[in-house]
C-alpha cells in the first residue's frame, strides 16, 4: 500500500509541504530565530486594517454570491434536465476565462467612460458619470462574478440531491409552497450553503489581481501586503509572515467548519 | 563472436561520439556567453536591435537573453542560492545601488570599463551604470484642457484652476519629489527629501485623486480611457497612448528623470564577459540607436554627440540635454539610504490611512 501510494507522497512533499515549510522558516529565521515579522503584524496599525478589511470584503462577497448563487442553483435543478444544462454552461463558461480577462472586462463596464456609465449618461438617468470602479465597490462586484461558479456548483450539487418525494410529502400534508420550501428544501440544501460560501469566503481571502485592478490602490487586501513586502521592502520575512497568518486563518476556518459538515464535501467530493 | 564484436564496435562508436559531444560542449564554454536579463515586452525587443545583437556580434559572444517584469526578488534568490545563472541585469538604478550594499551585486572597476568611465559621475556609482532614461512625468488629457493645460506640480495640485480626476502611481519613488516640488522645492534642491513636508503636501492632494496606479500599463489605460484628466506617468507610455490618437499631451516641465542601470550579479557565471558586454552596452552609438526604436533615452549622452539621433527626434527625448535640464534627476543614492527606506515604509500606511 505505501509503495502504491509513495509516488503520490513525493509529490506532494515536494509541491506542498517544502515550500510551505520553507515559508514558515523563513518568516521565523532571519540571522537567527526571531518573532519580529509577527510582532510587526500584530503591533502596526497597516496589517490589522488590511486583515479586517480582507475579513470584510470576503464576508460581503460570500453573502453576495450566496444571495445569487443559490435562486441560479435552485432554477437549475427545478427546470428539465436541458435547460438545467443551459444555467450550468453560462455559470461555468466564464469560470474558464482568465481572472485577469474579466477584471479588464468589468473596468470596461464600470468606468467613467463604460459602458454603463454611457448608457445611464445617455438615458438622462444621471448627469456626471457614477464611480462604480476603482474603489471597493467594484473589486466587490467583479469578485462576486469571479467567485459565483465556487457558490452555484456545491449548492447545485446538494440540492440535486434532495429526493423531490419529499417536496411532495410536503405538499400532501397541505403545506404550500413557500412553506415546504423553507420547512424542508431550505434545511436539506443547509450542507451546500456551507460548502459553497466556505469555498468563496476562503478562495476570497487570497484574492490579488482585482482588487488590485479595480481597487484603485486603497483596497489593500492581505495579499498585496505580501506582494509589496516583496517588491517594495524586500521584506521575504515580513511577506511570509503574513502568508502563514493567512494560511492558518484558512486552516482555521476549515476546521471549523470541518466541526459541522465534512470536509470532503467543501472541497468538491461527493 | 560476432555479436560479442558488433556489442563492441557499437560501444567504440558510442565511446566516440560521446568523446565528440563532449568536445563540442567544451567548444560551447570556450566561446564566450553571458546571460541578459530585462524587463521583456517592446522595450527589450527594441534593445535588442539597438543594442545587445550589434554587441554581441561586435565582441564576438552569444548573448542568452531572460526576461522578467521585477527582476529584484529573483537577483535576491538566485544569490542567496550560491548559485547565479544570470549575469547581467537592466534593472531600476536604486536596485543595484540596494543590491550593492547587501552583497548581491558586484562591485565595477570602471578602469576596465571606459565608456562608463567617461560618462558624467551623476550617471553611474560603484554597482551600476546608467543605460536608458525615462521620465515621471505631468501628463494630461488634451480634451478637459485644450488650452492652459497644466505644466507644473503645482498646477497638478491645484484642483481649482485645474478641476479634474487625477492619478499617481502607489509608489513614493518620484511621487514625494513631485509633491516637493508642487509645495515650491526647485527641481535641484531635492535631495535630501523633506519626508515629512511630502508627506504633508501628498495628504493636501489625497482626496483628489481617483486611481493610485499600480503597472504602466493601467496608467497609460486610465488617460487613454478617459477615466482621468492628469496623471504621472512614464513618458513612453504616454507617448505610446499619444500615437494610438489619444488626445493626450505631457510636459518634460519639473520631470523627474528616471533610469535603469546595468549591474552584475555578485558571483556571475560570466564575470569577465559580462564587464566586457557591459563597457560594450554603453557605448555611444550602440546608445544612439535604442531611441530609434523606442521613446527612451540614451543612458550615455555621448550618444547625442554622435549624429545617429536626429535633431527632431532628440528633442522627444527624456535624456536630451534641454530636456534634462527642465527636470530633476532622482538621487538613488538617497532612495537607497536609511531615510529613503524609511520613507518607502511609510508610503503603506499613508495609502491606507
Amino acid at each position: 500500500m505505501l509503495a502504491l501510494v509513495s509516488p503520490a507522497l513525493l509529490v506532494i512533499l515536494l509541491l506542498i509541504v517544502l515550500p510551505v515549510g520553507w515559508l514558515a522558516w523563513q518568516s521565523i529565521y532571519h540571522d537567527g530565530f526571531t518573532l519580529e515579522h509577527y510582532r510587526r503584524i500584530l503591533s502596526e496599525d497597516i496589517y490589522w486594517r488590511s486583515f479586517a478589511l480582507t475579513f470584510e470584503i470576503s464576508l460581503l462577497v460570500t453573502v453576495l454570491a450566496l444571495v445569487l448563487g443559490y435562486p441560479v442553483a435552485y432554477a437549475a435543478n427545478a427546470v428539465p434536465k436541458a435547460w438545467s444544462f443551459v444555467i450550468l454552461a453560462l455559470v461555468v463558461l466564464p469560470f474558464w476565462t482568465s481572472v485577469l480577462v474579466r477584471a479588464y472586462a468589468w473596468l470596461a463596464l464600470l468606468q467613467r467612460t463604460g459602458v454603463i456609465n454611457q448608457f445611464l449618461r445617455y438615458i438622462d438617468v444621471i448627469g456626471e458619470p457614477l464611480a462604480l470602479v476603482h474603489n471597493t465597490f467594484g473589486t466587490v462586484v467583479a469578485t462576486v462574478h469571479i467567485l459565483l461558479p465556487f457558490m452555484v456548483l456545491p449548492l447545485y450539487a446538494t440540492m440535486q440531491k434532495i429526493p423531490n418525494d419529499l417536496m411532495q410529502a410536503g405538499a400532501s400534508l397541505g403545506a404550500g409552497p413557500a412553506l415546504t420550501f423553507f420547512r424542508v428544501f431550505l434545511p436539506l440544501s443547509l450542507p451546500g450553503v456551507l460548502a459553497g460560501s466556505t469555498m468563496v469566503f476562503v478562495l476570497c481571502l487570497g484574492f490579488y489581481i482585482t482588487p488590485e485592478l479595480l481597487g484603485g490602490g486603497r483596497t489593500v487586501m492581505v495579499s498585496m501586503l505580501v506582494s509589496r513586502n516583496v517588491e517594495l521592502y524586500n521584506q521575504f520575512g515580513a511577506a511570509s509572515a503574513v502568508a502563514v497568518v493567512l494560511l492558518l486563518s484558512v486552516l482555521l476556518i476549515f476546521f471549523v467548519v470541518s466541526r459541522f459538515i465534512s470536509l470532503d464535501r467543501v472541497l468538491g467530493q461527493k | 563472436m560476432t555479436t560479442k564484436l558488433g556489442f563492441r564496435f557499437g560501444y567504440a562508436l558510442l565511446g566516440a561520439s560521446l568523446g565528440a559531444f563532449g568536445l563540442a560542449c567544451t567548444a560551447a564554454v570556450a566561446a564566450e556567453q553571458i546571460t541578459f536579463v530585462s524587463q521583456g515586452g517592446a522595450y527589450q525587443q527594441a534593445q535588442t536591435v539597438a543594442i545587445l545583437d550589434p554587441s554581441a556580434k561586435k565582441l564576438g559572444i552569444t548573448i542568452n537573453q531572460d526576461s522578467i517584469p521585477d527582476a529584484w526578488p529573483a537577483i535576491k534568490t538566485q544569490v542567496g542560492s550560491g548559485k547565479p545563472i544570470w549575469d547581467v541585469v537592466d534593472t531600476p538604478t536604486g536596485y543595484c545601488l540596494r543590491g550593492g550594499e547587501q552583497g548581491l551585486i558586484e562591485k565595477l572597476d570602471f578602469s576596465k570599463i571606459p565608456n562608463a568611465a567617461a560618462m558624467p559621475e551623476a550617471y553611474r556609482n560603484p554597482y551600476s551604470v546608467s543605460y536608458e532614461f525615462y521620465s515621471s512625468v505631468l501628463a494630461f488629457s488634451q480634451k478637459t484642457y485644450p488650452k492652459d493645460a497644466p505644466n507644473s506640480w503645482a498646477d497638478f495640485w491645484d484642483v481649482k484652476k485645474f478641476p479634474g480626476r487625477r492619478a499617481l502611481r502607489n509608489h513614493p519613488i518620484a511621487t514625494l519629489e513631485a509633491a516637493l516640488m508642487a509645495d515650491g522645492v526647485a527641481p535641484d534642491k531635492l535631495y535630501p527629501l523633506d519626508v515629512d513636508r511630502a508627506f504633508k503636501k501628498l495628504e493636501e492632494i489625497k482626496p483628489s485623486i481617483t486611481v493610485w496606479w499600480t503597472s504602466g500599463a493601467q496608467s497609460a489605460q486610465l488617460l487613454n480611457d478617459g477615466e482621468v484628466d492628469m496623471e504621472m506617468a512614464w513618458n513612453g507610455r504616454v507617448s505610446a497612448v499619444a500615437k494610438e490618437g489619444a488626445k493626450v499631451a505631457f510636459t518634460y516641465n519639473q520631470g523627474i528623470l528616471q533610469s535603469t542601470s546595468l549591474c552584475i550579479l555578485k558571483g556571475a557565471p560570466n564575470l569577465e564577459t559580462a564587464v566586457k558586454f557591459l563597457n560594450e552596452a554603453v557605448d555611444p552609438v550602440h546608445q544612439a540607436n535604442l531611441p530609434l526604436n523606442i521613446d527612451y533615452g540614451p543612458g550615455n549622452p555621448k550618444a547625442f554627440d554622435t549624429g545617429v539621433i536626429k535633431p527632431e527626434r532628440a528633442a522627444q527625448l527624456p535624456s536630451e540635454p534641454a530636456n534634462a535640464a527642465k527636470q530633476a534627476l532622482m538621487s538613488y543614492a538617497w532612495w537607497s539610504s536609511p531615510a529613503g527606506e524609511a520613507a518607502e515604509k511609510r508610503w503603506a500606511a499613508f495609502m491606507q490611512k
